[in-house]
Formats: structure tokens, C-alpha cells, sequence
């Protein structure tokens, strides 16, 4: 258990002429609390993995300092930083039998036979590995050898977690087992834990926060819900939410509160168009969730905050369906439920539910909308 | 070879059904045939001849006496004293060899498993001993390196103010270890560094991460993981080692005295210089008993080393 602190973090892998613009991460600052479960998420080389090796010790940082309970730890060797990493490839050692692997890091630092045993079981029987501690890794199928590798991790009682897309070579039902389980174990251990992934259905299941991450820089550190009521960005935006998120470019209209263009009208209701206000006639990106899309009838009689348009994809998921839509230039996807029966190529109608519009600035990017305060 | 069971009246096709028909008869030991063959006559065929002449009465210069000798042979090689003694120089060239090959070699495989300017070219020069011939080892040795008076070692012994040495005269076994040695160092070399490079980086960083410095880090990963690259190794090697001629023919001529004659030149002399291919033949035998002995001792050792790895 610890509190995590890594303030202006950067790192540059140097070579010729290398300067700022080249750093893998990019002043990095992230305060964790005791005992969170902090998810880093974002696409391949974004430098998530680059952060959490810096925090192992397994890199150099380039800048910046990196603080485990107030002890700056930048310089100090992995092994003496009292962390427990699991690797995406489980790294498990393979002339050494599970009882071994775990035991391990225990042997290292002497501890009496009698105490590493007991560690060990009571890790085995939390990971529901007890009858397997005398096989060696290439016995095991890949949940077990993740669960050995928790294990391994665990049995240390370190003052931080590091895992390493831990799920990632497993299959999607395992991974979704796994995932319930080592959200449980952190609650049970309460271990400060830094969990890189790309996917971002585990990062919103799993973490406490989140910190997206795109090009070495931190895009947003939030909660899940809060990522995904306020994300801070369009990239943020379209990152969060499967399917992900719609962008519309419009302006911000004169009444200041709606974005529009000849396709659509949209107009923001409660805080969210009160914060339009400053911003009228702005060139703007408003983004729609497809879950906040629902079909409209042909004589229903309304027409405020709607798009029509032309169905071109029909994907039933059974309990929804998605379906994506030609608006003018645009193309929206939408979920609708099931029962209803659209065909391509017909008209369609969607009506937005405008208290969950998102409107970022369109050269920034940047969120126009003020998120409430954190509680 | 059965015949196609449907006769088939049209021209071109028996050629194509009796392919077949060879096909799906047994091609797999027809194809195995020629390399069965090759090691039948390359290797069973002499095998079974030195047998044949290890109890015949068979000496150059006796053409008339010939006949079943029974054991004798055998007799005579064991109450020769120059067998014994190029039994034990056998064993202590092939040990020493091993022991300085295999360290030696783990050492530079490490060295050359780091990055560093010019490791290509220094990986390259490293390995060169291993292209150049027993025989030209020995006479570049012989000539080049350790002759008293134009040698190399010589002229940097006289540098710094010592006397030569006559390697060849004074240290002739240690001589010879040396240029087997030599020689041999970048098999060694090759092959760990290939097993060195097969290890996982991320085996590393988690047992860093688990609090090992740098020596348990080689001595419980990187040890274990060169268990079965090493065992490659001292197999080979061995078995090379046993063998070694060229480098003592071109250089000690086994001498002085029986300094330096092993089992191989033993049985070259018996043959060429006594001209008795019945203790020659008699001590080849031997020879291979020998060399199976070392490989059951060694996939023993290694065997119970690896369990009593895993289970430690």
C-alpha cells in the first residue's frame, strides 16, 4: 500500500536530434491515492507501457521524479523499489515449478521455509491454484499460468502493483473471468495498482481512474463514469464508448446554445448549453453517443434535435442493434432495440438526447463544456 | 507391390496407376533407402570390420600369421604401458578442453550478448579459429606462435625480460590443450551465445524485479536456461575432443615420450608405425567404448542435473 506520485515524468529515447517533440512520455503528473486501482489506457505507443516500466525501474526516466510514499525512487534499482510486476507474457520461470515461481522472490530475500510456504498456499488458494504449485509452467493452460503469474506477484505483498495487459493473451471469456477476479483481489489486498491495457471495456471495468493516454501525453485522469459523461476531448471521446462516438462539425449558433449545420440542428439543453454561451459562432464538433441516438416513427410529430437520413448498415447484436446512417456527409451509428425492424436503404429518423451532447472546439479539439466538479 | 485391382485398357494411364501403385506401397523406406545405405556402408560397415580385425592375428610385417587370435589383442594393449598412458592423456586433454572451452566461451558469449562498437567485427575475429583446420592450427601453433626461437609468445616473453619457453619440449599436454582449446573456444562461443539470446528479456526484468542482483540473476535464470545449449555443447565437444589427431600429428608427434599420445594417435601408431592392425583394431574398440561411456556418464550428469534444478 502506497501513494504513488509521479510528477513531470518524461521520457525521450534520445538518438540524433531528438528534442521534446520526440518524447515517448511527456511530462507525466499523477498523485494516486492509497490502495487505487489506476488503469492507463490509450492505442499502441502512447506510451502506457514506457510509464509503467519507468514506475518498475525497468527504464530510465529522462526527467522528472517518481515517488513512492513520499521517497523519490528515480534512481533506485528495480529490485529495491519493493514492486511486483505481471507481464503480458506472464514471464513465469520455466524450469521452476509453480510452488518455486512464487516462492521465488521469498527465497531472495531469505525468509524462513516455513513463512514462504504459508505464502505461498494462502496465494494458491486465493488464485485457486492450490493443486497446481508442484507443475511446471508448460503444464498449465494460459489461465492458469496468468493466475500463476498473479501469484508470483502477490506472494511478495509489494507496496505497488504493475500489471502489463496481463489479459491479453487470453481468450474473451477468460479475460472477462479474469478481469471480475482481479478487480476482486485488488479490493481484498488493497495494493496501490497501475494496470496498463489498449482495451478500454477493461479499463472502464476495472479502474478507479483512468488516465487515456495518446503520443506520450495524458489525454484526461478521471473516473470511468466521468470519462465518459465529460471526456476532455475528441480523441478522449471517440477512445471511450463502443461503438464509439459520432462527431457532427457545425458551429455554435447564435442562441448560443445549439450546433448547426444544413443537416442538423442541435440544441443543447441544461449546463451543458449554458456553457455553449461563450462560444457563439465557433466552429464546432458535437458528439453523439449511439446509445443516445433512439429511432423516431415516420408520423411521430416531432422534429426538434433530429437527424434524418438513410439507413446503410443493419448489424442486429440481438439484445440491440446497431445501425449506421447516411446524415448528409455524415456517417452516425446508432443503437436501437431489437424488436424494431429497419432495412438498408430506407429513411430513418433518430432523435438525440440533447442533456448528453458532447461539443468540442474544432481546431482545439478541446472539450467546450464545463464538467462539474468532481465529487 | 500390388497391381491396380480395376485394369484400365487405355495407353496412358498403367504408367500413371503403376506410380501410384509405388506410391502408396512404401515410399517412406524407399526414401529413407539412400541415407540408411550411405550410413550402413560409412559407418556400420567399418565398425563391424575393426571388430573383425580386433581378434584376428593381422600384422604388416607377418603377412603369413594370420587366424582367430581370441583376445589376445586385447591382452597385449593391456599390459602396453603407452595405452594407459594415452588412455589417461585422452582424458585429461578431452577435460581440460571442455573445462576451458566451455568457460572460456561462456564468458565472451556474455560479453559478446551485450551491445558495443564494433561487435559485428569483434563477433566475426572471435569465431575465425573455428574455420581454420586442425592440421593448420597446429603448424600455425607449432611455427608461429609457440616456437622457442621465432615464435610469438617467445618474442613477447623476451619483452618483458623472461626466458622463452619451449612450449612443444616442456609443456607439450598443455600445449596441445591450448590449441585445441583455441580452437574450439568459438563453437562454445557460438552456441551459448545463441541460447543467451533465446532468453526472454522479460524473464530478466521480472527477476530483477523480484530482488535478484546481477549473480542469482545468471545463477537461477540464465544458468537453467543454458542447461540444454550446454549439454549441446559438452556432447559435441566431447566427442571431438576424443578424436583429437591432426593437432598432435602436425605438432608433439604424441612425444615427447608418450607425453602427448592419446587413444587416436595410439591407435595410428599401432597401425602405421608397428604395423599391427589387430591391437590397432583392438585399441578403436576401446576407443568407442570409451566414447560411449562419456556420453551414458554425461546424459546421466545432466540429466539428474536438470531434475535436481527443478526441483531446488
Amino acid at each position: 500500500m502506497a501513494i504513488v506520485e509521479l510528477k513531470d515524468v518524461v521520457k525521450n529515447y534520445g538518438g540524433k536530434g531528438s528534442d521534446a517533440a520526440d518524447n515517448a512520455v511527456d511530462r507525466f503528473n499523477l498523485t494516486t491515492r492509497d490502495g487505487e486501482f489506476i488503469v492507463l489506457v490509450g492505442p499502441s505507443g502512447c506510451g502506457k507501457t514506457t510509464t509503467m516500466r519507468m514506475i518498475a525501474g525497468l527504464e530510465n526516466i529522462s526527467g522528472g521524479t517518481i515517488s513512492i510514499d513520499g521517497r523519490d525512487v528515480s534512481q533506485v534499482a528495480p529490485k529495491d523499489r519493493d514492486i511486483a510486476m505481471v507481464f503480458q507474457s506472464y514471464a513465469l520461470y520455466p524450469h521452476m515449478s509453480v510452488f518455486e515461481n512464487m516462492a521465488f522472490a521469498l527465497r531472495l530475500k531469505k525468509l524462513p521455509d516455513a513463512e514462504i510456504t504459508a505464502r505461498v498456499q494462502e496465494a494458491a488458494k486465493v488464485l485457486d491454484i492450490a493443486h497446481l504449485l508442484e507443475r511446471k509452467p508448460r503444464a498449465l493452460s494460459g489461465g492458469q499460468r496468468q493466475r500463476v503469474a498473479l501469484g508470483r506477484a502477490i506472494v511478495r505483498q509489494p507496496q505497488v502493483f504493475l500489471m502489463d495487459e496481463p489479459l491479453s493473451n487470453l481468450d474473451a471469456k477468460l479475460r472477462v473471468d479474469m478481469r471480475a477476479e482481479i478487480v476482486k483481489l485488488h479490493r481484498k489486498l488493497a495494493v496501490t495498482t497501475f494496470y496498463v491495457t489498449h482495451d478500454q471495456v477493461e479499463a472502464m471495468t476495472m479502474g478507479q481512474r483512468i488516465v487515456v493516454m495518446l503520443n506520450g501525453k495524458i489525454q484526461q485522469i478521471d473516473t470511468p463514469q466521468r470519462l465518459y459523461e465529460w471526456p476532455a476531448n475528441i480523441f478522449v471521446a471517440g477512445f471511450i464508448g463502443t461503438p464509439s462516438m459520432n462527431f457532427l462539425r457545425g458551429k455554435v449558433g447564435a442562441d448560443k446554445r445549439s450546433v448547426a449545420n444544413e443537416h442538423f440542428n442541435l440544441t443543447l439543453t441544461g449546463a451543458r448549453g449554458d456553457a455553449l454561451a461563450a462560444h457563439a459562432g465557433t466552429e464546432a464538433v458535437v458528439g453523439i453517443r449511439p446509445e443516445h441516438l433512439s429511432y423516431l416513427a415516420p408520423n411521430d410529430p416531432i422534429t426538434e434535435n433530429v437527424l434524418s437520413g438513410v439507413v446503410e448498415v443493419v448489424e442486429p447484436l440481438g439484445s440491440v442493434t446497431m445501425i449506421q446512417v447516411q446524415v448528409g456527409p455524415y456517417r452516425v451509428t446508432a443503437q436501437i432495440e431489437s424488436h424494431l425492424t429497419v432495412a438498408m436503404g430506407e429513411p430513418i429518423r433518430l432523435r438525440c438526447q440533447t442533456d448528453k451532447l458532447q461539443v468540442f472546439d474544432a481546431t482545439s479539439e478541446q472539450s467546450l463544456l464545463q464538467a462539474p466538479a468532481a465529487s | 507391390m500390388s497391381s491396380p485391382a480395376v485394369a484400365v485398357p487405355s495407353r496412358s494411364k498403367p504408367a500413371a496407376s503403376k506410380a501410384k501403385a509405388n506410391l502408396s506401397g512404401a515410399p517412406v523406406r524407399r526414401l529413407l533407402a539412400p541415407a540408411v545405405i550411405f550410413m550402413f556402408v560409412w559407418m556400420i560397415v567399418p565398425l563391424v570390420m575393426t571388430l573383425y580385425y580386433a581378434f584376428r592375428r593381422y600384422n604388416l610385417m607377418m603377412p603369413d600369421v594370420t587366424g582367430f587370435a581370441g583376445i589376445t589383442n586385447f591382452k597385449l594393449m593391456f599390459i602396453d604401458p603407452t595405452f594407459w598412458d594415452s588412455l589417461i592423456n585422452t582424458l585429461v586433454l578431452v577435460g581440460a578442453s571442455l573445462v576451458i572451452t566451455v568457460s572460456v566461451g561462456l564468458g565472451l558469449a556474455i560479453l559478446f550478448n551485450r551491445t558495443f562498437v564494433g561487435r559485428g567485427v569483434a563477433r566475426t575475429l572471435a569465431i575465425a579459429p573455428f574455420f581454420v583446420m586442425p592440421v593448420v592450427t597446429g603448424l600455425i601453433w607449432k611455427n608461429m606462435l609457440f616456437h622457442p626461437v621465432y615464435g610469438l609468445l617467445a618474442w613477447v616473453f623476451r619483452h618483458l625480460g623472461l626466458n622463452p619457453i619451449d612450449w612443444l619440449a616442456q609443456y607439450p599436454m598443455l600445449s596441445i590443450i591450448i590449441m585445441v582449446s583455441w580452437e574450439w573456444i568459438p563453437f562454445a562461443l557460438l552456441i551459448l551465445l545463441t541460447g543467451l539470446q533465446s532468453l526472454p528479456e522479460d524473464q530478466i526484468e521480472a527477476v530483477r524485479l523480484d530482488g535478484a542482483n546481477r549473480w542469482q540473476e545468471f545463477r537461477h535464470i540464465v544458468v537453467p536456461h543454458l542447461g540444454q545449449v550446454l549439454y549441446v555443447v559438452v556432447m559435441l565437444e566431447s566427442i571431438f575432443f576424443l578424436t583429437s589427431f591432426a593437432e598432435i600429428y602436425t605438432t608433439t608427434s604424441g612425444g615427447p615420450g608418450t607425453a602427448t599420445t592419446n587413444l587416436p594417435y595410439y591407435i595410428y601408431q599401432s597401425a602405421f608405425f608397428q604395423y599391427d592392425i589387430g591391437i590397432s583394431s583392438a585399441a578403436a574398440i576401446g576407443a568407442v567404448i570409451l566414447a560411449n561411456i562419456f556420453s551414458i556418464f554425461l546424459i546421466r550428469f545432466v540429466a539428474g542435473n536438470l531434475n535436481a534444478g527443478s526441483r531446488r
